[in-house]
């Protein structure tokens, strides 16, 4: 009788324990983003490539100097993506056609569900409650995990430096000037307002209402509304996506949904396999030990007269 | 009926040019020149041709919207403004924040829900689509930076122009 309820009691803990741990996985895929939020809405169709938002980036984050200035417009001849010395770049597209080159700005897109976040196992990002994904250099041990796992090739690595791991990227400026409530020094000096800087929530309104209210000028799709669970960065096209670079193919699922079915069973693992085993093990050493000493009893029973 | 009343007000505005006078349409006086970008820092400020402007567009609307009581031309705006009377304030940053991201101007808006316009460009994006935009589509007019304001020392540095020429990054990886 003892020996079945320890049993019933380790199964019912453990199952409630892993079931537990698993359904606080699951609910995350429900993450909207923090309410308050901020980001930037980015009006391709408003930007003219005069790559300031690139000098801005570069002085107020203290990056090296550049390999060529920021008025030479030969860098558009290469696609181009973030690196560990420029967090952001412009780069241009639809350069034949007679609506002449679209410009976009590429930089961190700052997920609501960042992929980096996810696959760091040292904790070394953090998505704060202003929007900014940001970044621990003290705990990163240089794995690059992050490099692989982000969806728009955001962050750069420093190999400059063997022995002082460090992974470069995009801030949204938030020791500087996002956490007071401050618009990223690109947004600042934007000169056409192609980036515009404001609650996120606010931002996807502004976004569907220019497409609204000028049809022709846009195609009708925020992209970063919903990719990968939505991100801080937003972008308005005047044609296809795919035509700017833009991976039309991401699901809207955050990246974490890849893993989370899988990541849910550890703690079931850890929790029930113990108790389940360990349970099974002292039953049947239990049982060998019980019908042993019955024997033996009874076997001396029988001995006496 | 609406081009007799475009010929009227580019007559007007016209003649208030030549005779450089308080305009015929509104109380204050319309310059001739205008100094832009007064407090430039990598850009330095530059003198804007009024009279210039007026002559070739002859339309205020075109850039002053409905604040000179000339006709609104853009249906969406007409909707309210279309017997608009002439507004006390009619230069750029008498309604285009210099500001339009900083914390207090964000509240602001947030905080006043009948607020219809919500998406009303900054200072200098008003300024730079408005021109930069013009410029292109007529095909006539500066549209470089350097082409209406030159850099300063400032600017110079900021822009990392002594480094023009030298190999770009991606040089390398070919």
């Amino acid at each position: 009788m003892k020996r079945r309820n320890f049993l019933k009691a380790c199964l019912i803990g453990g199952t409630t324990i892993a079931l537990g741990k698993t359904n606080k996985g699951w609910a995350s895929g429900s993450f909207e983003g923090y309410p308050e939020a901020m980001g930037v809405l980015v009006d391709t169709t408003r930007c003219i490539g005069c790559r300031s938002c690139e000098a801005a980036c570069n002085k107020e984050q203290k990056l090296p100097e550049p390999d060529t200035s920021f008025d030479d417009p030969s860098v558009f001849q290469h696609d181009r993506r973030p690196t560990a010395k420029a967090y952001t770049v412009v780069n241009s597209y639809q350069k034949g056609q007679p609506s002449g080159p679209v410009y976009r700005k590429v930089q961190c897109n700052h997920c609501n569900e960042p992929a980096c976040l996810t696959s760091c196992f040292v904790n070394a990002y953090t998505k704060t409650q202003e929007g900014a994904v940001i970044y621990n250099s003290k705990v990163c041990v240089g794995c690059r995990n992050c490099m692989i796992a982000c969806p728009f090739n955001a962050p750069g690595y420093d190999y400059d430096s063997a022995t002082n791991p460090v992974v470069k990227k995009c801030i949204l400026c938030y020791d500087t000037r996002l956490k007071y409530g401050k618009p990223p020094a690109c947004v600042e000096i934007c000169p056409q307002e192609a980036l515009t800087f404001g609650h996120r929530a606010d931002l996807l309104k502004l976004a569907h209402e220019r497409i609204r209210a000028t049809p022709d000028r846009y195609v009708d799709h925020v992209y970063g509304e919903k990719e990968v669970g939505g991100t801080s960065w937003l972008y308005l096209a005047p044609v296809g996506f795919d035509k700017l670079g833009f991976d039309t193919t991401l699901s809207n699922d955050p990246i974490i949904s890849n893993v989370k079915d899988f990541l849910g069973m550890v703690p079931m693992v850890l929790s029930i396999w113990p108790a389940l085993f360990s349970g099974i093990h002292l039953l049947c050493k239990n049982q060998e030990h019980g019908e042993h000493g019955h024997d033996t009893d009874s076997n001396q029973e029988d001995t006496k007269p | 009926m609406s081009s007799y009343k475009h010929l009227i007000v580019a007559a007007l505005s016209i003649g208030a040019i030549s005779v450089s006078s308080p305009a015929a349409l509104q109380c204050a006086p319309v310059p001739d020149s205008i100094t832009l970008n007064q407090s430039g820092k990598l850009f330095s400020p530059f003198t804007f041709n009024h009279a210039k402007h007026i002559q070739s567009i002859k339309e205020c609307a075109d850039c002053h919207h409905h604040t000179t009581g000339t006709l609104v031309l853009d249906p969406n705006c007409a909707r309210c403004h279309q017997n608009s009377s002439p507004t006390a304030v009619v230069s750029c940053k008498g309604c285009h924040s210099a500001t339009p991201f900083s914390p207090e101007t964000l509240a602001a808006k947030r905080a006043d829900k009948q607020r219809y316009h919500l998406d009303k460009m900054g200072l200098k994006g008003a300024m730079h689509q408005n021109c930069i935009g013009c410029h292109a589509k007529v095909g006539n007019g500066p549209t470089g930076c350097q082409d209406c304001h030159p850099r300063t020392k400032e600017g110079a540095a900021f822009y990392s122009t002594n480094r023009k020429g030298a190999k770009p990054a991606h040089a390398e990886e070919e």
